[in-house]
């Protein structure tokens, strides 16, 4: 017997909740214990009293099963809003990652050259060593790692992705 | 205002939202609030065996009389053994609060004694839950909590209270009324909606109602509508295990329980249906048989509270989110409003009629004196011999479960419980023991398996200590029934640990704990025996000796459609394919 899995798609919500205790395992363990997987996950408080924060999720999932995660979701009791930013037009989506390059001579050279291409910023250096903060997209970002990985690449930190939709209205 | 403990909170709290009686077990963390309680003049403290049996009870209590069912349990053990009782009632829409004690704050976290991770235990299989880390906010949470649990779709909630907060003094603040500030169940049908799903019904040519348990929790007054509705519409009416006696089950439209053990007429129907009205049902797995072939004919329209239910397993033509009972009064204002006539029913109830003729119930049997008693037959007797006193039957999980869900007919909502979701071997005597102490003056009858009733068989204490007269029917095969069943079906009887080994003597249990006890073994026992059972005063145990291989059926088996159901003469013993044993 072979277990069939349905074709996903990439989503990214947005979800707003009651900034209290548990509130993000509630989150994420509705996604584990349906087998749902995560991509990427960001959460800080958005509002001036810190009593509503925002969550990013990023996920994979067919058409019904991004229904049922978005239903489910909207149940949970501290749960204000689900938004598919997807399902709403078009959205900008940003991530940061700071990377750190280690070496000496034209690789470190070449590094910088790239770093500058993609607009990335030196935010730490030594003799021996770069950090870079590059903001952009997933994709860039990816793009800019595998590049550093020619580099000297020896670490790599990221946020994760936060979004919101273009335009005047908010969520 | 003066200040009190955070136990007296809770007692107090407790009292003001109305709660006459609390299902528990003391122990260390706890013990604040069991001496706030002490000699407490308005709430009953029902002291059970085993801290799951106070969840089941408290089940029962709720089932039967639609109020909230209270828990007090203390940490660790006590909060881990809630952990079975919280996920029957998240499956079944059961509205229960759960009060767990918990170690003082400062060891929050250090392994202290007694200590469990009772908010992350319990996450995923309550509604919603509370660690209460100051005196202050256990007045807004008790009150939230009560709300949260009874409002759009019931279901458990858990308050962790430190023992420190319950010593700890705080004024306590009750609020007039919950106003959450992210939870707001949708109860209201949309118009929009409503208008739709009369057009479609209006227009089909073979509808039929499904409901389910949300019928029943929309309290009585949904039912009352359910049963304006199909006599307005003439429609045929089916209905889960969890919904029966929402419809009387004596009405010329019903046409009894569907799914895995349902009738062969509901399944048919549900098969040839163009419209099924799905009512507070959720269409689980035991009703939809192989999803590919359920009702392929059929348009739906889905009523259900909770949006998350609809389009999960089978699309809805038509949603309607909201309460049962408010759908069902927006349906018949809509149908009246638009002064409709019902559409001749006649050629669809014919056909239906047809599939009735399969006399799909019946089982063979010997009426010889001496004859084996058909579990089935018990059943039966059992319901001839309670019509008129309107009981309330509670049942544990397997084989006798469906027999009674099948045998005994139900009239009226809140009298049948039973463990829907989570199939909860032991649920059935702790509810019964819920059930009896909300109702003292009803008669209350436990139907159980002889292997199910062991699970929680300690409450026969309780039972005694509080003069509970609940009678305890057992349907004794030696087997765990439905397990060898399915062994049969799939495993070519490879008895694989299905027989009951070791039983103990009931009569004699009975008698070890005070009650009546008796044995059936003969036919001709059978019904003298039940008016025995029915005219001793206080528990009893009936140990009815049945046919020991008997099956149930008719029985859609796993990975099949509605149209093949396996009747009560088809050949049964075999094997299946991996697709089909993968399944549930």
């Amino acid at each position: 017997m072979k277990i069939q899995q349905d074709i996903a798609e990439r989503h990214v919500l947005a979800i707003t909740v009651t900034n209290e205790a548990g509130v993000l395992a509630k989150i994420t363990g509705l996604f584990t214990a349906r087998g749902y997987n995560i991509e990427s996950l960001t959460v800080a408080d958005i509002s001036s009293d810190h009593a509503v924060s925002r969550i990013t999720v990023v996920t994979q999932a067919s058409a019904a099963m991004i229904d049922q995660i978005i239903a489910l979701l909207d149940r949970l009791v501290p749960v204000h809003r689900v938004v598919d930013l997807a399902d709403q037009g078009p959205h900008v989506e940003r991530e940061i990652a700071l990377v750190k390059v280690a070496g000496t001579g034209d690789k470190r050279i070449e590094a910088l050259r790239l770093a500058d291409v993609f607009r990335a910023k030196v935010v730490d250096t030594t003799l021996e060593s770069f950090v870079f903060e590059i903001t952009g997209n997933s994709d860039k970002v990816d793009r800019f790692i595998a590049l550093m990985r020619e580099c000297g690449l020896v670490e790599v930190g990221r946020t994760g992705v936060v979004a919101i939709a273009r335009g005047p209205k908010p969520l | 205002m003066t200040e009190m403990s955070g136990a007296d909170m809770v007692v107090q709290a407790l009292v003001d939202l109305g709660v006459d009686t609390v299902f528990g077990y003391p122990g260390g963390a706890v013990l604040p609030i069991y001496d706030a309680l002490f000699n407490h003049p308005s709430i009953q403290h029902v002291l059970v065996r085993h801290e799951q049996a106070a969840t089941h009870a408290a089940e029962g209590y709720a089932r039967s009389t639609g109020k909230p069912g209270v828990v007090l349990v203390t940490s660790g053990p006590g909060a881990t053994n809630t952990v079975t009782g919280l996920t029957d009632a998240l499956l079944d829409s059961i509205p229960m609060i759960v009060l767990t004690g918990q170690v003082p704050t400062p060891l929050i976290g250090t392994d202290a004694f007694q200590e469990c991770d009772t908010v992350g235990i319990t996450r995923h299989c309550t509604k919603h839950n509370y660690l209460v880390m100051s005196p202050e906010r256990l007045g807004p949470i008790m009150h939230e909590a009560f709300y949260i649990a009874t409002h759009g779709r019931p279901g458990p909630v858990v308050i962790d209270i430190p023992k420190n907060v319950q010593v700890a003094t705080a004024i306590y603040q009750s609020p007039a009324a919950v106003n959450h500030i992210s939870y707001r169940p949708q109860v209201e049908p949309e118009a929009d909606s409503i208008a739709a799903a009369i057009a479609m019904i209006a227009a089909a040519e073979r509808p039929i109602f499904y409901t389910g348990g949300g019928v029943i929790n929309a309290g009585p007054a949904a039912s009352a509508s359910l049963r304006e509705l199909v006599e307005l519409t003439g429609a045929p009416i089916t209905s889960t295990l969890m919904g029966l006696g929402a419809f009387p089950s004596t009405h010329e439209k019903w046409l009894g329980m569907l799914g895995m053990h349902g009738t062969y007429e509901s399944n048919m129907a549900m098969n040839r249906a163009d419209l099924i009205i799905a009512v507070g049902a959720r269409f689980d797995d035991r009703v939809t048989g192989r999803l590919d072939a359920f009702a392929p004919h059929s348009k739906k329209i889905h009523i259900d509270i909770d949006r998350s239910s609809i389009n999960k397993i089978v699309p809805a033509d038509v949603a309607i989110v909201g309460d049962a009972g408010r759908a069902l009064d927006a349906l018949i204002a809509e149908w009246k409003a638009q002064k409709l006539q019902p559409r001749d029913m006649g050629e669809w109830m014919r056909r239906i009629d047809g599939w009735r003729a399969a006399r799909c119930l019946d089982f063979p049997e010997s009426t010889e004196e001496n004859a084996e008693i058909m579990p089935q037959r018990a059943i039966r007797s059992l319901y001839d011999a309670t019509r008129g006193r309107d009981p309330i039957v509670t049942t544990e999980v397997g084989q006798h479960q469906m027999w009674a869900a099948q045998h005994f007919g139900f009239d009226e909502p809140n009298r049948w419980l039973t463990s829907g979701g989570l199939g909860t071997m032991g649920y059935g005597f702790p509810a019964a023991v819920g059930a009896q102490i909300a109702n003292p003056d009803r008669l209350v009858i436990c139907i159980a398996g002889e292997a199910s009733i062991q699970m929680n068989i300690q409450e026969m204490s309780t039972v005694s200590q509080y003069r509970l007269p609940v009678k305890l029917f057992i349907l004794n095969n030696e087997w765990m029934g439905m397990v060898r069943q399915w062994q049969e079906l799939t495993y070519e009887s490879r008895y694989s640990n299905s027989y009951s080994d070791s039983l103990p003597d009931f009569v004699k249990l009975a008698e070890a704990y005070g009650w009546t006890g008796m044995r059936l073994d003969r036919l001709d026992q059978l019904e003298d025996g039940i008016q025995t059972m029915l005219n001793t005063p206080g528990p009893v145990i009936v140990d009815c000796r049945v046919a020991k291989l008997a099956n149930c059926f008719p029985m859609i088996p796993s990975g099949a459609a509605h149209t093949e159901m396996i009747l009560q003469n088809s050949e049964v013993s075999g094997t299946m394919d991996d697709e089909a044993k993968a399944l549930v």
